[in-house]
């Protein structure tokens, strides 16, 4: 029960030097189906391998279509950022279809998936990843939890923490209204289509977003970051551990102008310590520990081929592997706000923390990205303000265009929880071939032909499992990427 | 464990309710109302699907999802949101599936993969052996008190993952039941996803009176019983053929964008969706998503029919 002083059972003995495998499955309060095994040895993992296990072929399904069907059967891949489907998918058909959007139609886009990055946000902090800090009722579905759960809030932060989780029940619902208000409904939008958006915003809309906003603003400010900051003090030591690669992309996501040549988060890549600019070339898609065709791998996803083999020998996930000049990389809000470095919360700027390089390598840790998700819901908030303030109330958001012959489009975006793209190749006005790489591709992969690990099997590596039994900070780890 | 109608008055009514959230879970609060009114367990698994059905469910309003959560229903089981991993989610499943053996709800969200013996969804491992849904959904079915089939996914010819084009073999939750002679009962709540109304509404419809009474579809009529067009406020333009040209055209009806509300059935266009703020015909098109066809029979989506 909340309020009890944490009782840690002793840890299951493991001689020194001897190496064990744990394996999780399922990790759950994550979106899908993923199985972790790490391998430990002296109280800390040595090696890991992610899992992937379902498919459902959304390419395939998608061949031969009407090119407008992808933006709405896109969207249902992911029922957490359905919005980031949508609008990969849309500007994919943008791109494919020549149609450039007016600007209440870059706007009400921008305000319909910021609405949903502040949801999601909100819910995989609260409803995904706290349980792992904050200790629940005794009550289904907050138990079984493991016995030796390393939860160390006093039982006033954890009564807050508590409190904060049903309260985030009802501020994530409110976002949904919001995107519901300009998209039609959520989860799945009606809203996001080649050429804008569906809904030309009347002033009642708007009126209605920005008094739901306003109280969900208030908890981020309020709530989220204190939390997220408190957790960051009485867990010191998970900012010190998780590092990964530390190698980030970003595709850039929200345009601030027409042209977009401003994004609120930019893009960019970096690896090895060194900022590049983005060149999509140097994507392509590994499969040789994928259950997928050997012969498909090392494609650009425009060349992409979609080719299950269940039970490939030696092969381990659905989950492709996604490399950047051949390395893997890490995406999601901490690579983005990385990437940009934007100036930061005024919590974050009283310790001492102006913009989100100043944590140096603690960033790249289990809650350093948990620091950089609050932080960009924060930044993202900050810019609906400022988006609600430039819709024009009746004026066009949707252009017409007609469905080409011959077409192809790139559409890049953000999910919340990582770089999106979405490739578009149109033949006879239907679809020729549609790839699809998500976020979670990139950070849940298996190891590439070349035998890297992907980015969450490198970031387990050195994380502390002192009990076999209770390997909490496992779990911890993979949440902190919001799969 | 049906819940008697008066104890759910009185559940809905009591004064744990006024009481605020952390008195909620004082421990002796917490057994004194599960005394009072056993919450029903349910297990709730996900096959080839978003978790959107999950998701909106989340969205419910009255009952608010923590009511739905801490005095409804006991969410034994449920991969999004339950504090449990691995083996010790899995062996409590088992657990509650065994102790409450045709008492417990099934929820199946996700369609259920039959090729290649259903290794396109794996749910989890126990004892150094993968679980697949379709071994799940058949050992937990054949167990259950009733199952809902939640979202286009689970009903049907398995919505998104069973559309043309699929290899996985996807399959309705009724499809996999009929195949194997599982005789419990199914209650289809279709929809891409379906509205948390339509969820709470049937699960307290079960609670409360039984199950409800369901169309051809064993869809629950209540809710699906209605044709949208027919319904439709702007069925009037229709009438006189006074059609939207393009999306942000409202003074018409959407029939030559695409709209599917003809050949729908749903109270889409009285209930509204995210509390009450919009629906999609309002705002785009309606693109069938309750129906057994959708979403081939529904595709394309934006050329009339």
């Amino acid at each position: 029960m909340a309020g009890c002083a944490p009782k840690q059972a002793p840890a299951a003995a493991v001689a020194p030097g001897k190496k064990i495998k744990i394996a999780v499955d399922p990790v759950t309060r994550i979106e899908g189906h993923l199985k972790i095994e790490v391998e430990v040895k002296d109280g800390k993992v040595v090696d890991a391998h992610c899992f992937g296990g379902m498919f459902r072929g959304f390419e395939n399904i998608l061949i031969g279509r009407d090119p407008r069907d992808a933006s709405q059967l896109t969207q249902r891949i992911c029922g957490v950022c359905p919005t980031a489907h949508a609008t990969a998918s849309v500007r994919a058909l943008d791109e494919a279809f020549k149609v450039k959007l007016t600007t209440n139609g870059r706007i009400a886009r921008n305000l319909i998936l910021g609405a949903n990055y502040l949801q999601s946000h909100i819910l995989h902090f609260y409803h995904l990843a706290a349980l792992d800090y904050v200790k629940g009722p005794d009550t289904a579905p907050f138990v079984p939890r493991y016995k030796n759960p390393d939860l160390r809030l006093d039982p006033k932060v954890n009564q807050i923490g508590v409190d904060q989780y049903l309260k985030a029940l009802e501020i994530r619902r409110i976002c949904h209204e919001m995107v519901a208000l300009l998209g039609g409904k959520m989860p799945h939008v009606q809203g996001m289509v080649v050429g804008g958006v569906t809904e030309i915003p009347t002033s009642d809309k708007i009126v209605a977003y920005l008094w739901r906003f306003k109280k969900v603003k208030e908890f981020i400010e309020n709530d989220y970051l204190p939390l997220i900051y408190k957790l960051a003090s009485v867990y010191a030591e998970l900012l010190e551990t998780g590092i990964g690669w530390k190698n980030v992309l970003c595709y850039g996501v929200f345009p601030l102008n027409d042209e977009e040549s401003e994004f609120l988060l930019k893009p960019g890549v970096y690896t090895d310590g060194q900022d590049y600019p983005l060149d999509t070339s140097q994507i392509k898609e590994y499969v040789r520990y994928s259950w997928f065709d050997d012969a498909d791998t090392a494609l650009h996803p425009s060349q992409g081929k979609t080719n299950p083999r269940p039970g490939k020998k030696g092969a381990y996930s659905f989950i492709k592997a996604p490399r950047y000049n051949g390395k893997p990389h890490e995406v999601g809000p901490l690579a983005r706000m990385w990437i940009t470095n934007p100036e930061l919360s005024p919590i974050a700027q009283k310790a001492g923390f102006k913009r989100m390089r100043d944590f140096g390598d603690k960033a790249f840790s289990i809650l350093g990205r948990h620091v950089a998700r609050a932080e960009e819901a924060y930044l993202v908030a900050k810019a609906i303000e400022k988006w609600l303030m430039e819709i024009k109330p009746g004026a066009e958001t949707y252009v017409k265009s007609s469905v080409p012959k011959q077409g192809e489009g790139l559409g890049l975006t953000e999910a919340p929880r990582g770089s999106l793209l979405h490739y578009i190749n149109i033949n006879d006005a239907v679809i020729k071939n549609y790839q699809v790489v998500a976020a979670t591709i990139w950070n849940a992969s298996p190891r590439d032909d070349m035998g890297q690990r992907g980015a969450i099997e490198q970031a387990l590596i050195g994380v502390p499992v002192p009990d076999p039994k209770n390997p909490v900070n496992v779990g911890r780890l993979i949440r902190a990427f919001d799969p | 464990m049906t819940l008697k109608r008066r104890d759910f008055v009185k559940l809905c009514t009591s004064t744990v309710a006024g009481l605020g959230i952390s008195q909620l879970f004082n421990p002796v609060l917490v057994r004194a109302m599960e005394q009072a009114v056993q919450r029903t367990p349910v297990l709730w698994i996900q096959g080839q699907g978003c978790t959107g059905c999950s998701v909106s469910l989340l969205n419910t309003v009255h009952p608010s999802i923590k009511e739905v959560l801490l005095k409804i229903i006991s969410l034994e089981y449920h991969p999004t949101v339950m504090a449990a991993e691995g083996e010790l989610a899995l062996e409590h499943m088992y657990e509650v599936a065994n102790k409450y053996k045709g008492k417990f709800f099934l929820v199946v969200e996700g369609a259920i993969p039959k090729a290649a013996n259903g290794k396109y969804c794996i749910v989890g491992e126990l004892e150094g052996k993968e679980i697949t849904m379709l071994e799940l959904s058949k050992e937990l079915g054949q167990k259950a008190a009733a199952t809902l089939a939640i979202g286009a996914c689970a009903c049907f010819n398995a919505g998104i993952p069973g559309a043309e084009g699929n290899v996985t073999q996807a399959t309705s939750v009724k499809g996999i039941f009929d195949e194997n002679k599982i005789t419990t009962p199914v209650v289809n709540i279709p929809g891409c996803p379906p509205h948390p109304d339509w969820m709470v509404g049937t699960i307290a419809h079960v609670l409360l009176y039984g199950l409800p009474e369901l169309d051809e579809n064993l869809r629950p009529k209540l809710f699906f019983g209605l044709n949208i067009h027919d319904n439709c406020p702007y069925r009037s333009y229709y009438e006189d053929e006074n059609l939207s040209p393009v999306f942000t055209q409202k003074q018409g009806c959407r029939y030559d964008l695409g709209c599917k509300g003809p050949m729908t059935n749903a109270d889409c266009w009285k209930r509204h969706w995210n509390n009450g703020v919009n629906w999609c015909i309002e705002n785009a098109i309606c693109i069938g998503c309750v129906e057994p066809g959708f979403p081939d029979d529904m595709s394309p989506f934006y050329e009339s029919m």
